[in-house]
């Protein structure tokens, strides 16, 4: 491999990657919360990809409108699932809660191929972000440094937020403790809210920024990076937000680099993920920095 | 401060309380002895509303606060250090600390209470920055009770505060309940260590199955025969 080819692949695994951490942060901070896979998380960024894709090309938006317009709208819809699908269900057994997420995302996904129809569509790329950059021999998207950018902001964001401001003290109480937290004075359900909130908006942003690098949209896009998220939350050891970051990042510069190096498994870059995923239940089901510890009972 | 009336509670099938009725005067220690599933700890609960009441009152400062949501009760200055200390073991000591004060605006109101817990507590300045589950238990329950006085509380109710904790580190939770009360905090207390805490009390009532069987200023009851069969293991 020429070093023109390995560095094109090391800025597109690092792009990935960042996108894999972006979403990842929404499935682990809800599990954190109230131990929920949130299944619909994935779908989300399908949602914000769609409405981003109507601002642009039906109302002819400007792109940033359309983005802040996706971003509002999806963050509202994640706290409404929440809201609807899951605190209804606070006191029932987990399986119940996770069955409705699963129904959510179903619902999400089939009222897109209803409503918006199965057949992929090409996802505008705005000209004012996307634009080719020449390095040499090396030719690459201008999305190859913007997302990675865009989500290390992101995600020092999060981080301030949940280790120094009063909301983020109450996320990581609750997530320890309901009923203290309430004895605290602490409206638990408001604080779950805003998880909902930080981890939709994420997975929009994320969803855009997709579908700006891969441009296309359909009803089930969410799918496979959905399950790949997942992974990534819990490869790094779901529940905790450093590990979802460095998990995405993990899986996706190993996925892209497995490709190019091994060219014939190409076939096999999806299933690479899972055999991740079972390789990590199997010999550290805490993760990378989960906490390996039996629960008490 | 705090009257209760012929409260009854059913928890998880059981009826944990038949109708107990009880005051808390302002100003005073007030204890609540019985033995194990009597239904102590669910008083508690049912004060803040943790439990739901299936009838009777609860009165706090004259104002009904029967089954109003937790929130609002604490916020009403009530709070509770509950049995097992459930300190938050992922945050700091400081960030507890913050949490105890969570409901409050008053940012020079909270650094001066901050000071005084640290003072009443000098053990947990040393550990600001330590996670709270690295503590030991005598230090976690400083912190909860130091947490509890966060939210500047005027009624505190603590549940089994010396429970697990060595002979030494029970007589320093002792002293620092007298400390807090002469400080004109008002105190209902839920003590195995029934002695001690009839000793310390101004009032105290027996809870049995459910029911209040006996009551009476605190040094009486300790000298009383029957408490002292049941409870405080004197023949």
């Amino acid at each position: 491999m020429s070093p023109d080819i390995f560095l094109q692949n090391v800025a597109n695994s690092i792009t990935l990657g960042s996108l894999y951490a972006l979403i990842a942060i929404g499935y682990t901070m809800v599990y954190g919360i109230i131990r929920l896979i949130n299944f619909a998380h994935a779908d989300l960024l399908m949602v914000a990809a769609y409405i981003a894709f109507y601002g642009m090309l039906v109302f002819t938006l400007p792109w940033y409108i359309s983005f802040a317009i996706a971003i509002v709208l999806t963050t509202l819809l994640g706290v409404t699932i929440e809201r609807v699908a899951y605190r209804p269900l606070r006191s029932a057994p987990r399986i119940s809660v996770l069955i409705s997420a699963i129904g959510v995302s179903f619902l999400l996904q089939n009222l897109g191929i209803v409503a918006l129809g199965a057949r992929p569509k090409p996802f505008p790329r705005p000209d004012d972000l996307v634009w080719n950059i020449q390095l040499g021999n090396v030719s690459f998207l201008s999305l190859t440094i913007l997302i990675p950018v865009v989500t290390i902001i992101l995600l020092l964001m999060v981080t301030f937020m949940v280790k120094k401001t009063k909301m983020g003290i109450a996320m990581r109480a609750v997530s320890r403790d309901f009923e203290t937290s309430s004895l605290m004075a602490v409206n638990v359900n408001k604080v779950i809210g805003a998880t909902f909130a930080v981890g939709s908006a994420l997975a929009a942003i994320g969803g855009i920024m997709w579908s700006m690098q891969y441009p296309q949209v359909d009803p089930l896009m969410g799918l496979f990076p959905g399950l790949k998220c997942f992974i990534a939350a819990v490869m790094g050891g779901i529940g905790s937000i450093p590990g979802a970051m460095i998990g995405g990042f993990i899986l996706g510069i190993c996925e892209v680099m497995l490709v190019a190096f091994m060219p014939e498994l190409s076939g096999y870059r999806d299933a690479f993920a899972f055999v991740v995923l079972i390789l990590i239940l199997l010999f550290r089901p805490g993760g990378i920095l989960g906490e390996n510890v039996v629960e008490k009972v | 401060m705090l009257k209760i009336e012929e409260l009854q509670v059913f928890y998880g099938g059981i009826h944990a309380l038949k109708g107990v009725s009880l005051e808390v005067p302002k100003n005073k220690i007030i204890s609540l002895i019985g033995a194990n599933g009597a239904g102590k700890s669910t008083t508690l609960r049912a004060i803040c509303n943790q439990v739901p009441a299936a009838s009777g009152k609860i009165y706090f400062e004259g104002e009904d606060i029967t089954g109003k949501p937790t929130v609002d009760i604490i916020k009403k200055g009530i709070t509770l250090v509950p049995e097992g200390r459930r300190i938050f073991a992922n945050l700091t000591v400081m960030e507890n600390l913050q949490m105890g004060a969570y409901a409050r605006k008053d940012k020079p109101g909270i650094q001066k209470d901050l000071q005084k817990v640290f003072e009443l507590f000098p053990r947990l300045r040393e550990r600001e920055w330590q996670v709270a589950g690295t503590l030991s238990g005598g230090e976690q329950q400083m912190l909860a009770i130091g947490r509890a006085l966060m939210s500047r509380p005027r009624l505190i109710m603590m549940d089994e505060p010396s429970l697990g904790l060595a002979p030494l580190l029970v007589k320093e939770v002792f002293r620092i309940i007298m400390d807090i009360y002469k400080d004109g905090m008002t105190i209902l207390l839920i003590e195995q260590n029934a002695t001690a805490a009839l000793k310390i009390s101004d009032y105290g009532y027996v809870l049995e199955t459910g029911n209040i069987t006996l009551q009476g200023p605190g040094k009486e009851l300790a000298d009383n025969e029957e408490v002292k069969r049941a409870y405080l293991g004197k023949a």
